[in-house]
C-alpha cells in the first residue's frame, strides 16, 4: 500500500498542525486552469489534495460542487483526462503532496475498476473516495484497490451508530473521512455539537488518521473540529473562491484554514 | 426461479449504493418492512384501503374490438387506469405511507416524473394526514401542469428541480439529497421498482397486487393463466407488479416495452434494458444509459414516466436471463397506439401505457388465435392530453368502425 498519505499526516503532526485535505473540481473551469487551482492550494498549505472528478448525478453534493461539476463536464473533463492532464502536472510541481480522487462509483466502473486502480496509481494518485459506495458494498472494490496499492478511503456518517462506525474505520485505508453533518457537501454556519464526541470515538478505533469534512469553511470551524481530529476537509469554500476569484483566492482559503489548524 | 439471489440482489444487479448517511435509514426500512410482512393486520390494513379507497380490484376487461382488429390472441386489459388517481402508482404509495406511519415517520418526500407517482403520494398523505413534499424536474413541471395542480390541491408542496436535464433523474437526485439531511424523521416514497435496497423489493411487492389479481381473474375469465403479459417499462413498477406473480410460470411469456423515443439510432430514447450498460445510478446497480466515460445520459420519451435512463435491477436481471423479452416503441408508435385504443376500445390510455399497446398488436398475432394476452393498462391519459393535442388530432379515418 502506498504510504504518501500516512507521510503527509505525519509531517503535519510533526509541525504541530492538523492536516488540511483540500478539495477542488478538476476541469473547473477547464483542465489547465484547474491545475493552477490545485497548485495554489498546495502553496496555501494543503497537506493532501482531493481531486474532484465530475459526474452527471452528484447525489452527495450541494449546489456549489454541483455547479463546479456541470462546468467541468462542459469543459470536456473525463476521468482519463484528469489522470493524464491534471494529476501528473500537479504531482510534478508538488511531489510531496498526495492526491486523492473523489468521484462517484459509476465513473470508475465505466473506466473499469482494475484499469482505474492501475492507471491512477501510475499517474500518482494515492487514494480514492466514492461517496456512493458505502462499506457494505465495498469489499470487491477494496480488494482490487488493495492489490494495486490504491487506498479506498471510507466515509462515516453521523447516522452510523458506534458499532457501524467501528466497522467502517476498521476497513479504512489512507484515512477515515468522518462526515460532520447530516446532508450534502457545502458550507454551514453551525456544526453539530455531537461531532467532537463522534470524532474522538472514531480516533480510538481507526487504524489510520481521522478527518472531518462537509460544512467546514472557516478557520474557526477548522480550529474547533481540528482539536478532535487529525485534519479537516474543506471543499465548497475553496471551489467557490476559485470559481469567483481564481487560484489566488483558493490559496487564501487554504492559508486561512491552515491558521485554524495550528495547535 | 429465485429472482432474488441475496438480500437486495438480483444476480449482479441491485444493492445499496448510497451515501453512508442513508444506510441506517435503509436498514431501518428493511427491518420495519420485514416485521410488517409478518403482521397479518398490516396486510389487511393495506388490503382494506386498496378495496375501500382505491377501488380494487380493478377489472380485467376483454378488448373485443382490438382482438378482432389485430386478428390474433384474445386481448385482455388489466385496468389500472381505473384505480383511484388514474394509475397503478397508488398501490405502492398506500403501502409505503402506511409503513412510514408504522415506523413513526413524521413527513413524506417523493420524486415524480409524469406526476402520477407524485399525485398518488400526495393522495396517500392527504388520506393519512401527513405532510408531503414532491420533487419534480422543472421540465416535467411544465409539461405535466394538470398533475402539478392536483398535487398542490391535495396539499403537497411541489419543488421544481432545475439541475441537470430537469427531468425525473434530477428530481430523484434532489429527493435523495434532501433525504440525506432529514433522514431521521422523513420517509422517502420511491415510486419505481428501482433505487437502493429495499425499494426495488418493496415497490414490487406493493405493486404485485396487479399480477395476483390477474392470476385469479384469468382463471375465472378463461379458465387458465394467460399465454403472455405485456407492460411498458420506465423504472419498471407497473411491469414488475404484473410480472412478479408469474415469474415462475415458464409458460407465461413476459414482454416489456421501453421508450424508443425518436428511434434507437437517434440516441434519444429511454431504452436502458435494450441499450444500457451496467452501472450504478440512484443507489442501485442496473443497466443504465451512459456515455463511455460513465456520465449518465439524458433519456428521451414523449411520455414523462418513461423518460428515465435507468431501470429496476430485477428487470435487468430478468432481461439478462432471457426470462423477460424486451422490445421498444417510438414516440410516434405510442401516439398511433394511443388513438387506436381511444377509438377502438373507448379507453384513453396514458402515453406510457400506449407504448405497451404499440407492441401488443404484433405480439397478439405472434401468439395467434386461441391464446390469451394481458396488457397492463397502467394509467389513464388525461394528464397527457396537452402533449398529445399539441401534435394535432388526426381525423377519424372510419377504419375504426366495424
Amino acid at each position: 500500500m502506498s504510504t504518501e498519505i500516512a507521510d503527509a499526516f505525519a509531517r503535519a503532526k510533526a509541525r504541530g498542525e492538523g492536516a488540511l485535505v483540500a478539495y477542488a473540481m478538476a476541469g473547473d473551469p477547464d483542465l489547465p486552469r484547474s491545475v493552477e487551482v490545485f497548485c495554489a492550494m498546495a502553496e496555501g498549505g494543503a497537506d493532501i489534495l482531493e481531486v474532484g472528478v465530475p459526474f452527471s448525478d452528484h447525489i452527495s453534493d450541494g449546489p456549489v460542487i454541483q455547479g463546479a461539476s456541470e462546468r467541468a463536464l462542459k469543459s470536456g473533463t473525463t476521468l482519463l483526462r484528469v489522470l493524464d492532464e491534471v494529476v501528473p502536472a500537479v504531482r510534478a510541481r508538488f511531489p510531496q503532496v498526495p492526491l486523492v480522487v473523489m468521484t462517484y462509483l459509476n465513473v470508475v466502473m465505466a473506466l473499469g475498476e482494475e484499469r482505474y486502480a492501475k492507471l491512477a496509481r501510475e499517474r500518482g494518485v494515492s487514494g480514492t473516495i466514492l461517496p456512493d459506495l458505502p462499506p457494505d458494498e465495498s469489499d470487491e472494490l477494496r480488494a482490487i484497490f488493495d492489490a494495486a496499492g490504491m487506498n479506498l478511503v471510507p466515509l462515516c456518517a453521523p447516522t452510523s451508530p458506534p458499532a457501524r462506525a467501528e466497522m467502517i474505520a476498521s476497513q479504512a485505508r489512507g484515512f477515515t473521512y468522518a462526515v460532520s453533518v447530516m446532508g450534502v457537501t457545502g458550507m454551514r454556519t453551525e456544526l453539530p455539537a455531537s461531532l467532537s464526541e463522534r470524532l474522538e470515538l472514531l480516533r480510538k478505533v481507526s487504524p489510520v488518521p481521522v478527518v472531518a469534512g462537509f460544512g467546514i469553511a472557516t478557520a474557526e470551524q477548522a480550529r474547533v473540529v481540528g482539536a478532535h481530529a487529525d485534519g479537516v476537509v474543506v471543499g465548497s469554500a475553496i471551489v467557490r473562491a476559485a470559481h469567483t476569484d481564481g487560484p489566488a483566492a483558493a490559496r487564501q482559503v487554504c492559508e486561512e484554514i491552515k491558521r485554524g489548524l495550528k495547535r | 426461479m429465485d429472482t432474488q439471489t441475496a438480500p437486495g440482489r438480483f444476480g449482479r444487479f441491485g444493492g445499496r449504493y448510497v451515501p453512508d448517511t442513508l444506510v441506517s435509514a435503509l436498514l431501518e426500512l428493511e427491518e420495519a418492512y420485514a416485521e410488517a410482512r409478518k403482521d397479518a393486520t398490516f396486510e389487511e390494513q393495506v388490503a382494506q384501503v386498496l378495496r375501500e379507497f382505491v377501488g380494487r380490484e380493478t377489472p380485467l376487461t376483454p378488448a373485443r374490438r382490438l382482438t378482432e382488429k389485430w386478428g390474433g390472441a384474445e386481448v385482455w386489459l388489466k385496468r389500472e387506469d381505473l384505480a383511484h388517481t388514474g394509475a397503478h402508482k397508488i398501490n405502492n404509495t398506500i403501502g409505503q405511507v402506511l409503513l412510514a406511519r408504522r415506523m413513526g415517520k413524521k413527513r413524506i418526500i417523493a420524486e415524480t416524473g409524469a406526476g402520477q407517482h407524485g399525485v398518488a403520494t400526495a393522495t396517500a398523505c392527504a388520506l393519512f394526514g401527513m405532510p408531503c413534499e414532491v420533487y419534480m424536474g422543472a421540465l416535467d413541471v411544465e409539461r405535466q401542469a394538470l398533475n402539478v395542480f392536483r398535487m398542490k390541491a391535495l396539499g403537497a408542496t411541489v419543488r421544481p428541480v432545475e439541475s441537470g436535464s430537469r427531468t425525473l433523474k434530477d428530481a430523484m437526485n434532489e429527493a435523495i439529497r434532501t433525504w440525506v439531511s432529514q433522514v431521521t424523521d422523513t420517509h422517502y416514497v420511491i415510486g419505481s421498482a428501482a433505487g437502493p435496497h429495499p425499494y426495488p423489493t418493496l415497490v414490487r411487492d406493493f405493486q404485485s397486487v396487479i399480477g395476483k389479481e390477474v392470476r385469479t381473474q384469468s382463471l375465472v375469465a378463461f379458465g387458465r393463466l394467460p399465454d403472455a403479459l405485456i407492460a411498458c417499462i420506465g423504472g419498471g413498477s407497473n411491469a414488475m407488479g404484473l410480472f412478479h406473480p408469474f415469474v415462475e410460470e415458464k409458460d407465461v411469456r413476459m414482454v416489456g416495452v421501453e421508450a424508443g423515443g425518436h428511434g434507437l439510432d437517434s440516441g434519444e430514447h429511454g431504452a436502458s434494458l435494450t441499450l444500457g450498460k451496467e452501472g450504478v445510478l440512484h443507489g442501485t446497480r442496473s443497466l443504465v444509459l451512459q456515455d463511455e466515460h460513465g456520465q449518465i445520459q439524458e433519456a428521451h420519451s414523449i411520455s414523462a414516466g418513461l423518460d428515465y435512463p435507468g431501470v429496476g435491477p430485477e428487470l435487468a436481471h430478468l432481461a439478462k436471463q432471457g426470462r423477460l423479452e424486451v422490445r421498444t416503441a417510438t414516440d410516434d408508435e405510442a401516439l398511433a397506439a394511443f388513438y387506436e385504443v381511444c377509438r377502438t376500445e373507448g379507453i384513453l390510455p396514458a402515453l406510457e401505457t400506449s407504448h405497451a399497446f404499440a407492441r401488443a398488436a404484433e405480439l397478439a398475432r405472434e401468439l395467434g388465435k386461441g391464446k390469451h394476452l394481458v396488457i397492463n393498462c397502467s394509467g389513464r391519459g388525461d394528464k397527457d392530453v396537452a402533449t398529445i393535442a399539441a401534435r394535432g388530432i388526426p381525423a377519424a379515418t372510419g377504419q375504426e368502425k366495424e
